[in-house]
């Protein structure tokens, strides 16, 4: 396992805080994200946990795209992955957000 | 802008939280220990092995029917609903809070191969608090429903666990059984069992059979209005769990042993418990089948 830690800046707040979601899951080429209020201004923190070592520049840039076009300021996202593909960390990161906004949740 | 066309909503499909939410009240329910209490597997960690913020389990409290019941869900997307420690103590602590706060029922949403491997004697003994938590909910009159209805089915100690409440509700796709198929052959051999037979793993394991046998109480579509139904029925219909009560569903079984024990596969089974054409069984949809099956059909008392 790998253990990462990146804080991203992003232009936008994500919102009022809501209650944590989850969604995902761990298994093999795929991970479960799970998003929290408490960031910072301006800052969002992400942890990544993740069964595929060496990847630290990957995660960094996937992040950094993902945090530059989203609304993910004052949010924490944490990651549990199993050895996900930048393409399926970028949906799911997509998805949790979504799930963390949407109305009546 | 119209609605989009109604897409019909597969139970087997949805996640553990998806499912609870469907099966629930609209807008009741509330997880207990939700991931954000980071409540992972130390096992997993220690074998440097990925964990879930959760898991692999969605506990917590919600209505059925406007009445106040405990449930829980297990995911089996991570590794394959398997029970580890943590795992099986959120299920034992919602069975235990049962017993303070008398709900109007316990609902177990199961799709699990059984013991997660990785954790041993922990994840065994896990199993076991489990089934003595249920039978301590029952014994203090709070109903416990098995929902069978996952993609991995529900196997090993669970599958135990499982026959212990006091019903089961299972779809055609799920299954339900101790050792799987995969666990068999490779114990015991592809000349004793091939797990690639899918019709041959159904019609042993599958809930067709399950129901026809008295496994399964009830029978349902691959939906999550009929298991939210099927629920709202078998809440009411609790079994007693006094020795007299025990001692019926043993002569039962024992009946049942005797009858179709020497049975080699489903069909034979089902031409013995009573069916004209057994080998159309699998083909039939759900209304099609109960007619077929009819009287031939075991129900535990």
């Amino acid at each position: 396992m790998e253990h990462l830690a990146f804080e991203m800046d992003s232009r936008e707040e994500g919102g009022p805080a809501r209650p944590p979601v989850l969604v995902g899951a761990v298994g093999s080429g795929n991970l479960e994200v799970l998003v929290e209020p408490g960031g910072g201004a301006g800052r969002c923190r992400v942890e990544v946990h993740t069964s595929a070592p060496g990847f630290a520049a990957v995660w960094e840039a996937v992040l950094r795209d993902f945090a530059g076009r989203h609304p993910v300021a004052g949010l924490s996202l944490a990651v549990n992955d199993g050895g996900a593909t930048p393409a399926v960390v970028t949906l799911r990161l997509g998805q949790a957000l979504e799930e963390y906004r949407r109305p009546g949740r | 802008m119209t609605a989009p066309p109604a897409v019909p909503r597969s139970f087997r499909e949805a996640s553990a939280r998806r499912r609870l939410l469907d099966l629930l009240d609209p807008g009741s329910f509330r997880e207990l220990l939700g991931p954000a209490a980071r409540e992972s597997s130390p096992h997993l960690a220690a074998l440097d092995l990925p964990v879930s913020f959760d898991d692999g389990v969605v506990v917590g409290a919600g209505r059925l029917g406007g009445e106040p019941v405990l449930a829980a869900g297990q995911e089996g997307r991570f590794l394959g609903g398997a029970v580890g420690e943590v795992h099986g103590a959120k299920l034992t602590g919602l069975l235990q809070r049962a017993l303070r706060e008398r709900p109007r029922a316990v609902l177990l949403l199961l799709d699990t191969g059984g013991v997660r491997l990785q954790e041993a004697n922990a994840g065994i003994e896990a199993v076991s608090e489990v089934m003595r938590a249920v039978l301590s909910a029952r014994g203090a009159g709070v109903p416990v429903l098995a929902l069978v209805g996952g993609a991995w089915g529900c196997f090993g100690g669970m599958g135990i666990v499982a026959r212990c409440c006091d019903a089961v509700v299972m779809s055609e796709e799920a299954r339900l059984g101790l050792s799987g198929p995969d666990v068999i052959e490779a114990s015991r051999g592809v000349e004793e069992l091939d797990a690639s037979d899918r019709a041959m793993v159904w019609r042993t394991w599958g809930g067709k059979h399950r129901a026809l046998l008295g496994e399964a109480d009830e029978l349902v579509e691959d939906d999550p209005a009929a298991f939210r139904r099927a629920a709202l029925e078998w809440v009411r219909r609790p079994r007693p769990l006094s020795l007299p009560a025990l001692e019926r569903e043993q002569a039962f079984l024992a009946r049942r042993l005797e009858e179709l024990g020497g049975c080699a596969d489903g069909p034979d089974a089902w031409r013995a418990a009573g069916v004209a054409e057994p080998d159309r069984l699998p083909l039939l949809d759900l209304p099609a089948w109960s007619a077929a099956v009819g009287g031939a059909r075991r129900r535990r008392p």
